[in-house]
């Protein structure tokens, strides 16, 4: 182990000891975790940093610097970090209506602090793609949509082995004029009833019918996001498989996910 | 059931199926997405063809709801957040 992934390794268990803690405390958890342990911080190789913008070199600089430089600038990347997540679940309160101010403040320095840990750890994966804080804004943002959608669900049941063919019928809208909808209707019905396997069809009903968030499913399943998506785009290639037999190849519209 | 009502049901039924049969083409993986979502986002403020550049980001988030919430989350945080000049003017002053 690296000498700053050694010290990024320390960090990341001082601070997860000190969420509780922290969490309380008005003032930046990692602020005052890092200058605990910034006397035994080490400077990192040098990077390559040819191509980088002026703002991004100066930040991985200082982060692979020394002593009160890296804690300052550990503090000031926690700070940006937290903004990012503030913004996150200010934008998603909606769905957690009946959290407390004071909870959401700890959900947003929560996933500050995971996110300081996943940046500092994965640094060296930067290849300067974008700006430095751009890349580490995804990992705040991240965090935060990932605690605001498993808080969300925390009291709900994630319905699994529904009937699928019920659910699309029940979904689809009023069709009595639209004949050739109807029949489009039936076929993707009978493709999910006769084409999956059973973990796909609960996948597939869950993410894209019962709009349970990839996050909060895989959580409940024991896998991760990545690998439940697999599942749902084999599903999906198998129904357009399916179909496309039958002459039913469909191209449906561009569109945003998740609306009607 | 009137035309608006027969657009309305035209519309919901696109909906449908595209939540169920997803995105045509190839698409990245939730994994390359999230590792690419930076650069995304910087080319499409820019103005840049973004699609072009990083092929089979826009059909992922098409297909992945969740990847589609954090794309938005960051473009508009980005689009939102002064210019880097300006952050690292007041960032480095201390």
């Amino acid at each position: 182990m690296t000498p700053h992934a050694e010290f990024d390794d320390r960090l990341g268990r001082r601070l997860a000891a000190d969420r509780g803690a922290a969490r309380r405390r008005v003032t930046c958890s990692g602020r005052g975790t890092v200058r605990a342990m910034a006397a035994s911080d080490q400077r990192a190789p040098a990077a390559a940093r040819r191509g980088l913008d002026a703002e991004s070199r100066a930040w991985l600089a200082a982060l692979d610097s020394a002593g009160a430089e890296r804690e300052d600038a550990v503090a000031r990347l926690h700070d940006v970090l937290l903004r990012a997540a503030h913004f996150e679940i200010g934008r998603r309160r909606g769905a957690l209506a009946q959290v407390r101010g004071e909870e959401l403040g700890d959900l947003a320095m929560q996933a500050a602090d995971d996110a300081l840990m996943a940046v500092l750890a994965k640094r060296a994966q930067f290849r300067g793609e974008s700006r430095f804080t751009t890349w580490a804004y995804k990992f705040a943002l991240l965090e935060a949509a990932v605690t605001v959608r498993r808080r969300a669900w925390r009291d709900r049941e994630v319905p699994l082995e529904p009937d699928a063919w019920e659910l699309v019928a029940d979904q689809a809208p009023a069709l009595d004029a639209a004949v050739e909808g109807k029949e489009l209707i039936d076929a993707v019905r009978d493709a999910i009833a006769g084409c999956l396997t059973d973990h796909q069809r609960n996948v597939l009903v869950a993410l894209a019918l019962d709009g349970v968030p990839v996050d909060v499913l895989a959580e409940r399943l024991g896998t991760t996001r990545g690998a439940l998506y697999k599942t749902l785009h084999d599903a999906r290639r198998k129904l357009r498989a399916d179909l496309a037999g039958r002459g039913l190849a469909i191209e449906p519209q561009r569109r945003a996910p998740g609306g009607d | 059931m009137d035309a608006h009502e027969r657009g309305d049901a035209d519309s919901k039924l696109t909906g449908l199926l595209a939540r169920v049969l997803g995105p045509v083409g190839p698409e990245v993986t939730c994994e390359q997405c999230f590792e690419l979502l930076d650069q995304y986002v910087e080319l499409e403020v820019s103005g840049a063809h973004a699609d072009a550049r990083l092929p089979g980001m826009q059909a992922h988030l098409e297909g992945c709801p969740a990847c589609h919430e954090d794309y938005e989350s960051l473009r508009d945080f980005v689009a939102g957040t002064p210019a880097p000049r300006r952050d690292a003017d007041r960032s480095w002053r201390g």
